[in-house]
């Protein structure tokens, strides 16, 4: 959408956005030429396309966020997780890496983080078989992959 | 005769044009490490989408690709529920949203992670009495997001899992101006075959190119004995896709077992893929690495 000042045919320019208040946004524009000013005045349903959009009119946007409008949209919602601490390096003991590699190789991969965000949540720093177990208890159906049971120790 | 839109440069200082410009850059770079997007869809639902849709990705990913599924069903979401990951947490990275891992690392983005119980629906904030006005929008803009905030890292196939019907193809279509294909899902009933017809015409004039078309639950296959009667009546996709000119990749007979183990969160094809069911999508899924002249691993 653009605006014309009809009297000095040239391209009126944003000034200003105010809002939105009680749902509705104001939106200035002037003529450069001749300082005519109007206001594109919208109603809650147009006030929500825009927020739709995923756009801020008028002023630079601010750096895009990830999931932004989703986050920012959707009534009910489980919030992101932070990420898991980058500083907590967890060692696989090495009982706990045979158990590991012991699981069909499609399972490995999900098992094995599966495990570390449970010791990461637990604050552990050592992975052992018994963690293993504990995280199975909590995470039954990532264990259920495997054709065969979890290979006990 | 006074200046017209197009004689106008610029935006006119609202920058809108410049930050839509830049949606579609980051969502193309984002696109540029996947090679080849594939669309599943259908006419009417309940055809079996998105179990095709997990099954698949399975068995490509089995023969070593590395697979995403987008849940484009933003209404029904199913994925997570299918591979047993519903509890999984998205968290934050440096690059962007980290997708939740399934079996095979198939990663998986879809709305019911964000949503916080089984029975929320997909609710959002806006004044309800204008909500034709807006809603659309919003929801393309999700699918953006899905696409273009995710961390998908290096992909050979992403699968986008779409909801029944044809509305939101156009919006694929405009996201992904590279989508490399569609995979189109009946069942062995007119009413399904009435429909998908409308998916295969709208298809190619978005210019999308047709996969194949599928024919689900085309008969009943016995868990016990191995037989395959007749579920729906006669299957009849061969036809239809000789009709209308496209690749047939097969008939995929119904098993029970895909059910139950959908609901489990196990793909079918995990603990049967030497059933009639299970050749049968590995079938399909041959064909959809041939159609992109991969040849299974």
């Amino acid at each position: 959408m653009k605006f014309l000042c009809v009297q000095c045919d040239e391209p009126m320019l944003w000034a200003e956005t105010q809002g939105p208040v009680e749902g509705s946004l104001s939106l200035f524009f002037v003529c450069p030429r001749c300082g005519h000013k109007i206001a594109l005045l919208t109603n809650p349903g147009e006030t929500q396309l825009v927020k739709a959009l995923d756009v801020k009119i008028g002023s630079p946007p601010p750096p895009p966020s990830p999931m932004k409008l989703l986050r920012s949209t959707l009534a009910q919602q489980h919030p992101l997780s932070p990420p898991p601490t980058p500083s907590i390096e967890l060692l696989w003991t090495e009982a706990a890496q045979k158990r590991l590699e012991r699981l069909p190789p499609f399972a490995r991969e999900m098992v094995r983080q599966g495990v570390e965000r449970y010791a990461q949540e637990k604050g552990y720093r050592e992975i052992t078989p018994q963690v293993i177990d504990e995280a199975k208890g909590e995470l039954g159906s990532l264990f259920s992959f495997h054709k065969t049971p979890f290979p006990p120790e | 005769m006074p200046k017209r839109y197009q004689d106008i440069a610029g935006d006119g200082g609202s920058h809108i044009l410049r930050q839509i410009g830049e949606q579609v850059a980051r969502l193309a770079q984002r696109m540029s490490d996947i090679r080849h997007k594939v669309a599943i869809l259908s006419g009417k639902g309940g055809v079996g989408k998105s179990a095709l849709t997990v099954n698949l990705a399975y068995l490509l990913s089995q023969q070593g690709y590395n697979l995403g599924i987008v849940d484009a069903d933003l209404s029904g979401p199913s994925i997570p529920k299918m591979l047993g990951i519903r509890e999984q947490p998205l968290f934050l990275s440096q690059q962007g949203v980290v997708p939740a891992k399934a079996i095979s690392n198939i990663q998986v983005v879809s709305l019911d992670f964000f949503l916080p119980r089984e029975e929320t629906p997909a609710n959002w904030d806006g004044p309800v009495q204008n909500a034709f006005v807006w809603k659309g929008t919003l929801e393309a803009g999700v699918l953006r997001e899905f696409l273009s905030d995710i961390s998908w890292g290096e992909l050979d196939f992403l699968f986008l899992d779409l909801p029944p019907g044809t509305a939101l193809l156009p919006t694929i279509a405009q996201l992904l101006p590279d989508l490399g294909g569609a995979v189109i899902v009946t069942i062995p009933s007119q009413v399904s075959h009435f429909v998908v017809k409308k998916s295969i015409t709208l298809s190619r004039e978005l210019n999308i190119p047709i996969i194949g078309l599928v024919e689900n639950m085309a008969g009943y296959s016995c868990p016990h004995c191995g037989s395959t009667e007749p579920l729906f009546g006669t299957p009849q996709g061969n036809e239809i896709a000789t009709q209308l000119g496209v690749p047939y990749l097969g008939q995929v007979p119904f098993d029970p077992r895909l059910s139950s183990l959908a609901d489990a969160g196990r793909p079918f094809a995990l603990q049967h893929s030497h059933s009639p069911t299970g050749k049968a999508l590995t079938a399909v899924a041959k064909s959809i690495a041939s159609f992109f002249q991969e040849d299974l691993r």
